[in-house]
């Protein structure tokens, strides 16, 4: 038997996106707002970054995830860990597995914020034999920091972009010597000096650019990983132990199998600015919309959506001719990518903790030198912009939403290109 | 009744030693299970049962529709179809009678169809039958342009491989088979301890003194065969098949199993469900010599893409699972390998191929009975025993599973607690893997009993958590 719930929000996922969702929500008096979280703990992946980076100087993922975490619990939200929506049954009810049982919980609204991962070794289709000491970054740092397991003696890191830089720190907290970075890419897409810190510092690891893990070898444990650079040379790379970095995908199945509009170059939901999806009650934000922000945008994104689900719980309506946004190339995705009547990107800003706010998140395929941003809507430009540095692949790069009341709801598809 | 994976062997002869315990060595030992008066062994190099070719096949339950008429394997596949079929109903191996079209992609193919019907009926199948362009798009309307028709195979289902050598191998074990694992056959000798002949088996473990000895080591039955008898009837030339599995999320594209119309290049590349609810997509089929060769390859992944594109074109879109690769045990005959050497008190039970999984049983009873034969009243086969029924932990979609039962997380709240996410893994049934009959080895061994840490992201989110379980249940002793 399921029991039979209610709950006014339901948030799925206690990282920093849905913690700040609830916290926001809870504290402006929303109802009775609850978090769901499958793992064991709350705090999302900042738990597993042992790094700074979060929130203040010198606060490291578990503090910033405990932070979160305290603050919506503080505020009323209900967070529920080991609780697993393991499907719909209903525009806005969601089946749930728990220890204490099977649940069904019906929301006035729904905020999805479940994050995303990185592709693995086999949706990367590297080929070669299946041995152990095969990690993703998310792997290999709870096996370093939550369960302080063994992780191998010498490791190559595919790929050179922060959560690459990220797995370096892991595996060497572990004592496990580094053969490698390894990137397709022409250079890190990180700062200079971050980058020659690794290069050059205490451990000096080799960054090894323009090269593609070819194939693992291996039986039983990985022996070695042969590398091809663009130029078709080959070398194997003896190592025990490979970390594929990156190359972080939506979590999206809760969203796809609800019939939630996907978005084709995010893979995530389909959002407007106020990260309304397509289907009415039902809101995204954080990484399960965009891979991969740093927490503290998803956590702003979280504060952002409460507003508009305070609409939606007084009765506002649900925008029914929403525009796709899209994207030109060289650029990949553009996130939120629905403009819709009444939903100026720009209009939350002030809901946000001084953080950028009201912007959208874009990625470029190749490194492009101060692109200038082209806005236009059925050949009428809404909006330019110049972006005065040089952005590199898997690097933020913003584009203000200043612009979107502008556009007309009822015309086609809004366009962004390099100009 | 024992699993032995490390230590010294016993130094008593056994009656019956099977080497092998992939799915057919596993049927065999399961089979002879049931005669209590023997000692049985089942040695295998691995450190798991299953660990060869059985784990990395196309997991589908055959009819035997398209075998050679007259065929030795024609009749296994055609009998283990159905007493596979009747075992996995009692033992709670998942199977999905999804049924399987041979789709005609050009004329010729369309051509060959009636051909392929009538060798279906020669086969004692009767329940093909020949489908129009229109109705093969109505079946399957994620199809590819340009099919223009169908060989119809109601019959033919998706099954579990792994569950299937597992539930051989537990009920062997718990009718009384004892199981060395990491006992790969390096040398055979003869001895006679007790003034009987008995072979001996050098494994790094130690020698096992056996009398009779049945030989269904797989890709190494050939070579086995050369040291004990001093020659061989065949030679295994390993054929490997690459695979692909394509997430769940897949899974709504494809209703059959799609097999190519086989052509003289062998059978081709089929789009067919999993029953973990996956879409796989393979196998590739090369020659090679290397029996090790186990691994994927940049052009192998490339063709099955060009080729599954061909057939599914909004699977390619889709993210992928696992990719992995099996070897068949292809030999230059056209048919299973399965010779008495009564002299030698020896069994081989070599050269089976892709259809093994579905002819096991079969092949089980009929060696069981070359065995009878061969040794006479030396070995008491004629009181035929009982074993008691398994009952399998189900992993397949088409059933319940532990996280969607309420009745089974009242009674343990362990069986609402997911650990694997993607595949809804919970702590109970991977507790209940750690302290089996036959625990597993490895975490792979865990991801076949569970399906733990075999979903779309690979460990992401459970591979620590998971392989912190399955450590800690070694350490304290209660594994192995």
């Amino acid at each position: 038997m399921r029991r039979q719930r209610h709950v006014d929000v339901l948030v799925v996922g206690a990282g920093p996106a849905g913690l700040a969702a609830a916290t926001r929500l809870a504290a402006s008096g929303a109802g009775a707002v609850e978090v769901l979280e499958r793992d064991a703990r709350a705090g999302g992946v900042p738990r597993h970054c042992h790094h700074g980076g979060f929130g203040r100087w010198g606060v490291t993922g578990p503090q910033y995830a405990e932070s979160l975490v305290e603050a919506a619990l503080g505020a009323g939200a209900a967070v529920r860990t080991g609780v697993s929506a393991t499907g719909w049954a209903g525009a806005l009810s969601l089946d749930t597995t728990g220890p204490h049982g099977l649940e069904r919980i019906t929301a006035r609204a729904v905020v999805l914020a479940t994050g995303a991962r990185e592709r693995p070794r086999t949706a990367r289709l590297v080929p070669g034999t299946r041995p152990a000491g095969v990690f993703t970054t998310g792997e290999l740092q709870q096996a370093v920091h939550v369960y302080r397991q063994e992780i191998g003696t010498r490791a190559v890191v595919v790929g050179a972009e922060p959560v690459s830089y990220a797995a370096l720190s892991a595996l060497r907290h572990a004592g496990v010597e580094v053969a490698a970075l390894v990137t397709e890419e022409a250079r890190a897409q990180v700062s200079p000096v971050r980058a020659a810190a690794a290069r050059f510092g205490v451990a000096r690891v080799p960054l090894v650019t323009g090269a593609v893990v070819a194939e693992l070898l291996g039986r039983g444990r990985l022996s070695g990983v042969r590398l091809r650079r663009r130029d078709g040379r080959e070398r194997v790379l003896a190592c025990d132990t490979v970390v594929f970095t990156g190359d972080f995908v939506p979590d999206h199945e809760l969203a796809r199998r609800g019939g939630v509009l996907l978005d084709p170059g995010t893979r995530g939901p389909a959002v407007d600015g106020s990260f309304r999806t397509a289907s009415p009650g039902i809101f995204a934000v954080g990484n399960g919309v965009h891979a991969v922000e740093p927490a503290r945008v998803a956590a702003e994104e979280g504060v952002r959506v409460a507003g508009p689900v305070r609409d939606r719980l007084a009765g506002a309506g649900w925008p029914s001719g929403a525009v796709p946004l899209v994207v030109e190339s060289p650029l990949r995705w553009v996130a939120p990518n629905r403009v819709a009547p009444g939903a100026p990107v720009g209009a939350e800003v002030a809901e946000g903790p001084g953080g950028p706010g009201g912007r959208f998140v874009l990625r470029t395929a190749e490194a492009v030198f101060c692109p200038l941003l082209v806005v236009t809507q059925d050949g009428r430009c809404l909006h330019r912009q110049r972006v005065m540095r040089r952005v590199l692949p898997n690097q933020g790069l913003y584009l203000s939403g200043s612009w979107a009341g502008d556009a007309d709801a009822g015309g086609g598809p809004v366009r962004v290109a390099v100009g | 009744m024992s699993v032995t994976a490390k230590g010294p062997l016993p130094s008593e002869p056994y009656d019956v030693t099977v080497v092998g315990a992939g799915v057919v060595g596993s049927a065999i030992a399961r089979e002879l299970a049931g005669h209590h008066r023997l000692r049985i062994a089942l040695v295998e190099a691995s450190g798991d049962v299953g660990d060869g070719t059985s784990k990395a096949n196309t997991a589908i339950l055959h009819t035997g529709f398209d075998a050679v008429p007259g065929s030795l394997e024609a009749r296994l596949v055609r009998e283990g179809s159905r007493l596979l079929g009747a075992y996995a109903a009692e033992s709670g191996i998942p199977v999905e009678p999804v049924g399987a079209l041979l789709v005609a992609w050009d004329e010729e193919q369309l051509a060959a169809l009636p051909g392929l019907l009538k060798k279906a009926e020669r086969n004692g199948y009767d329940e093909a039958h020949i489908i129009g362009a229109d109705e093969v798009r109505a079946r399957e309307p994620h199809l590819g342009e340009g099919a223009l028709g169908a060989l119809s195979v109601p019959g033919e289902s998706i099954i579990c491989p792994w569950t299937t050598t597992l539930a051989y191998a537990t009920q062997a074990v718990r009718g009384g088979v004892d199981l060395h694992l990491n006992c790969a056959v390096e040398k055979v000798g003869a001895s006679s301890p007790d003034g009987s002949a008995c072979h001996a088996l050098t494994t790094p473990r130690g020698v096992v003194r056996t009398r009779y000895l049945i030989n269904a080591a797989g890709l190494h039955a050939d070579a086995l065969d050369r040291r004990l008898l001093g020659r061989g009837e065949f030679t295994v030339t390993p054929r490997r098949g690459q695979l692909i599995v394509f997430d769940k999320l897949a899974r709504d594209l494809v209703s059959h199993i799609l097999l190519p119309v086989p052509t003289a290049l062998g059978k081709g590349v089929l789009v067919a469900p999993t029953v973990y609810g996956n879409v796989l997509l393979g196998p590739t089929a090369e020659e090679l010599d290397d029996k090790r060769a186990t691994g994927t390859t940049e052009d192998g992944l490339a063709g099955l893409r060009a080729k599954g594109r061909r057939i599914l074109p909004a699977l390619l879109d889709e993210e992928v699972t696992a990719v992995y690769a099996g070897l068949r045990a292809a030999t230059e005959h056209d048919d299973y390998q399965i010779h008495a050497c009564p002299e030698e008190r020896c069994i081989t039970v070599g050269g089976i191929r892709s259809t093994g999984l579905t002819a096991s049983m079969a092949i089980a009873e009929y060696v069981v009975g070359l065995l009878a034969e061969a040794a006479g009243p030396d070995l008491d086969l004629t009181v035929p025993g009982s074993l008691d029924p398994v009952s399998m932990p189900n992993l397949g979609e088409a059933y319940p599973r532990p996280y969607q039962r309420a009745d089974l997380i009242a009674t343990d709240p362990a069986y609402g607690s997911i650990v694997c996410h993607c595949e809804r893994v919970t702590r109970g049934e991977i507790r209940d893997a750690l302290i089996s009959t036959v625990p597993p080895g490895s975490l792979d061994g865990l991801r076949r009993r569970t399906r733990a840490r075999g979903g779309r992201c690979q460990g992401f989110y459970c591979g620590a958590a998971v392989r912190e379980l399955f450590d800690g249940w070694g350490e304290s002793g209660a594994g192995r």
